[in-house]
């Protein structure tokens, strides 16, 4: 049951692994035996059809969903019911939400130095002079002082991706981080992903943007009914799709 | 098509001006048309209200006016107005001191309360405008609650003192433990100032550093209504606050009995509760112990008022999108972080109006003591003066007064409630 998907390995330290993880919710089961090894600075785009349980994978990575049978390691440590281990996950791997998530009572600046101040007990000049280096890799250093609720959308998912950034995480996870977006706002949501992954972040997409998987992913997943029904590097899974439910899904998100 | 769009084409190339409204539609006859003469019914209902508001006024300010101010008792306010109608004050200007202090409380230590009074304002300025009092007059606040009893109640300093160094006992149990475990913690810490306050009751304290002791029962008054009501509402904030999160709980044991606290005491009524204090719960301690009643009261009405307020935050908590607890977890806050930092502030923010709600009633229930023989406000008021051979018959001018300070402290808290709103609001553009 290893991966069979022929991988371009940009290293062999293993960030993530996952072995025959289940999850259900009450008698549903979500995720079957999900089976998947995830490299450092991997960059892996997650596909598949709405309610696929795309979601619930990425949020079991970092604990905000609890697996019942199986084993998760994320950068060495494993998930577990110990509070003291899943903070220490969750501080390692940053999360990106489709709705921001941002405080709304915290103006940008706070918002970004808030985790680094409480969770490693950064002092607060640091954590702002960091915060503005983030900010400003994201385009939005002048909005430090306002608040969320006066930022556009593709804003504020850029102060949410410089927030998740401040805590220095070895891992990122993007749940369909553009897919709240107005169109023109997508494309600055999307370079910053791009320049994120281009300085080797280990990242975990889930995403419909096509363009982007074709473009920063060293690996396309596709899940379908809670099960990983094909990988494989974008090139070969777009043009060469194996199984008839990839052909379908790639048909109609593509085709039209 | 396309010839008629050519044909028809323009671009305006300079924006026209603003230009005023017509006269019509502006200035003072304007607005009394729109707003009281607008429609038949409209019309009428203008005269109607004026006619009743005239007919108030008429029988209101001549009371009003020929008030009478000075003398002894309700007789001679008869004779000074010579069988015309007008308010008695006189027995404002004379009883102001029992209607403000009970009657009991020494005169000439009246400065004590007034002075725990004015300070009390010191005290609560830098929770109330935390932006622009420096914080560090929060050890001010910490410390008043003993000041205040002190300079209330009088007797030892060290009363105070030690009540004080107990939870600095406490406090220090709690630091040197809370790393093994918050709960160990918590209940070493609680253990420990108990333990530091039985002990230190056996202290022969009396009359070391000591000025002049009051007793609970010589305080009463609008004094007894701002203590309880002060009290109170500060107590049954945080105890809100820790039932709310308790009835969040996963863990079950604390949450039955948050939710069993909170259904039981809003099931009951606050008068209930105040016979509770004040004759039931003596049969619970052992016989010759004086547990003072005043503190029995304060304990009733804010286990009640904590229930009303947890009910208040749940609300707010409730309302707060999911997305906010995944955040603060997704970057590794743990529970109390996330509580203090991320999710109370909000939900606080929301259950504002509420609270206010709730202690502005709180504040007004607390004259509810006067049927268990308390003599706040409105206990004075019934009691010793109106049963008074002087004033017997004196009522409208007393609940007037008695008015008109809940009045102004409930109007203040709201005006106050109604500025934090528009202070902490942030989605504005
Ligand atoms: N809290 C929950 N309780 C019960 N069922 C849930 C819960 N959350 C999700 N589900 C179900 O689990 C399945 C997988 O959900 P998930 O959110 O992971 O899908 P997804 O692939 O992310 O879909 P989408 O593309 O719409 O976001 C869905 O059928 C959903 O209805
Ligand atoms: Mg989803």
């Amino acid at each position: 049951m290893a991966d069979t998907a022929p991988q371009m390995h940009v290293s062999d330290e293993v960030a993530i692994s996952i072995q025959r993880m289940n999850k259900w919710y009450g008698t549903f089961h979500v995720l079957r035996d999900i089976d998947l090894t995830v490299y450092a600075g991997e960059r892996i785009v997650i596909a598949g059809p709405s309610g696929s349980g795309k979601s619930t994978l990425i949020r079991c990575i970092n604990a905000l969903e609890e697996h019942q049978k199986g084993k998760i390691v994320v950068d060495g440590t494993l998930l577990s019911s110990d509070l003291k281990n899943i903070d220490k996950i969750r501080s390692e791997v940053g999360m990106v939400f489709q709705h921001f998530n941002l405080f709304p009572h915290l103006t940008i600046l706070e918002n970004c130095t808030l985790a680094p101040i409480w969770v490693r007990k950064t002092p607060k000049r640091e954590a702002e002079e960091t915060a503005m280096h983030f900010l400003e890799k994201v385009k939005i250093p002048d909005q430090a002082n306002k608040y969320p609720g006066q930022l556009s959308g593709g804003q504020q998912q850029r102060v949410a991706i410089a927030r998740s950034l401040c805590m220095m995480p070895r891992i990122m996870l993007f749940d369909e981080p553009t897919s709240a977006l107005d169109p023109e706002m997508i494309k600055e949501v999307l370079d910053t992903m791009v320049s994120l992954a281009e300085e080797g972040m280990t990242m975990i997409c889930v995403t419909h943007e096509m363009g982007f998987a074709r473009q920063v992913a060293n690996r396309v997943i596709f899940m379908d009914q809670g099960q990983i029904v094909e990988q494989n590097e974008p090139e070969e899974f777009f043009n060469n799709p194996k199984s008839e439910r990839t052909k379908l899904f790639l048909s109609q998100i593509l085709g039209h | 098509m396309s010839d008629t769009h050519a044909q028809f084409a323009f671009v305006r190339s300079k924006m026209l001006p603003e230009a005023p409204p017509p006269a019509s539609e502006r200035g003072a006859a304007k607005w009394v048309r729109q707003n009281f003469f607008s429609s038949t019914i409209n019309t009428v209902m203008t005269i109607f209200v004026f006619v009743v508001v005239i007919q108030i006024a008429l029988t209101v300010v001549p009371w009003l006016a020929n008030g009478v101010w000075s003398g002894s008792s309700l007789s001679d306010c008869r004779e000074a107005l010579a069988g015309e109608t007008g308010a008695c004050f006189a027995v404002l200007s004379e009883r102001w001191n029992q209607l403000l202090f009970g009657f009991q409380y020494p005169s000439e230590l009246y400065w004590r309360p007034l002075a725990a009074f004015l300070l009390l304002f010191v005290a609560i300025a830098p929770v109330l405008f935390q932006k622009y009092v420096p914080s560090k007059m929060l050890i001010f606040t910490a410390l008043y609650p003993f000041i205040a009893f002190f300079l209330i109640w009088g007797g030892s300093l060290l009363t105070p003192v030690l009540a004080l160094a107990g939870f600095v006992v406490g406090y220090f149990v709690y630091t040197k433990l809370v790393a093994q475990s918050f709960a160990l913690g918590f209940f070493g810490g609680l253990f420990a100032a108990l333990a530091f306050w039985i002990l230190s009751g056996y202290l022969p304290v009396e009359g070391i550093l000591a000025i002049e002791p009051v007793e609970s029962r010589e305080i009463g008054g609008f004094m007894l209504n701002l203590i309880l009501g002060t009290v109170c509402v500060s107590l049954s904030i945080p105890f809100g606050i820790a039932l709310a999160l308790g009835r969040q709980s996963s863990m079950p044991i604390i949450k039955w009995i948050c939710v069993v606290f909170i259904e039981f005491i809003r099931g009951v009524p606050l008068i209930t509760l105040l016979f509770v204090a004040n004759v039931v719960l003596a049969y619970f301690l052992p016989p010759g112990t004086n547990f003072d009643l005043i503190l029995r009261v304060i304990i009733m009405i804010t286990m009640f008022a904590s229930a009303y307020i947890a009910e208040v935050i749940r609300g707010g908590l409730a309302a707060l999108p999911r997305g906010q607890y995944e955040a603060a977890n997704s970057l590794g806050l743990d529970y109390a972080q996330s509580m203090r930092l991320i999710i109370l502030p909000q939900a606080l923010k929301i259950s504002i109006p509420g609270i206010v709600n709730v202690a502005v009633g709180l504040f007004k229930d607390t004259t509810l003591v006067s049927v268990i023989s308390m003599f706040d406000l409105v206990g004075m008021i019934r009691g010793p003066i109106s049963s008074s051979q002087e004033w017997n018959g004196v009522y409208w001018e007393l609940f007037l007064a008695a008015g008109l300070l809940f009045f102004v402290t409930c109007y203040g808290i709201s005006q106050y409630s109604q500025w934090l709103e528009r202070e902490l609001r942030t989605d504005h553009r």
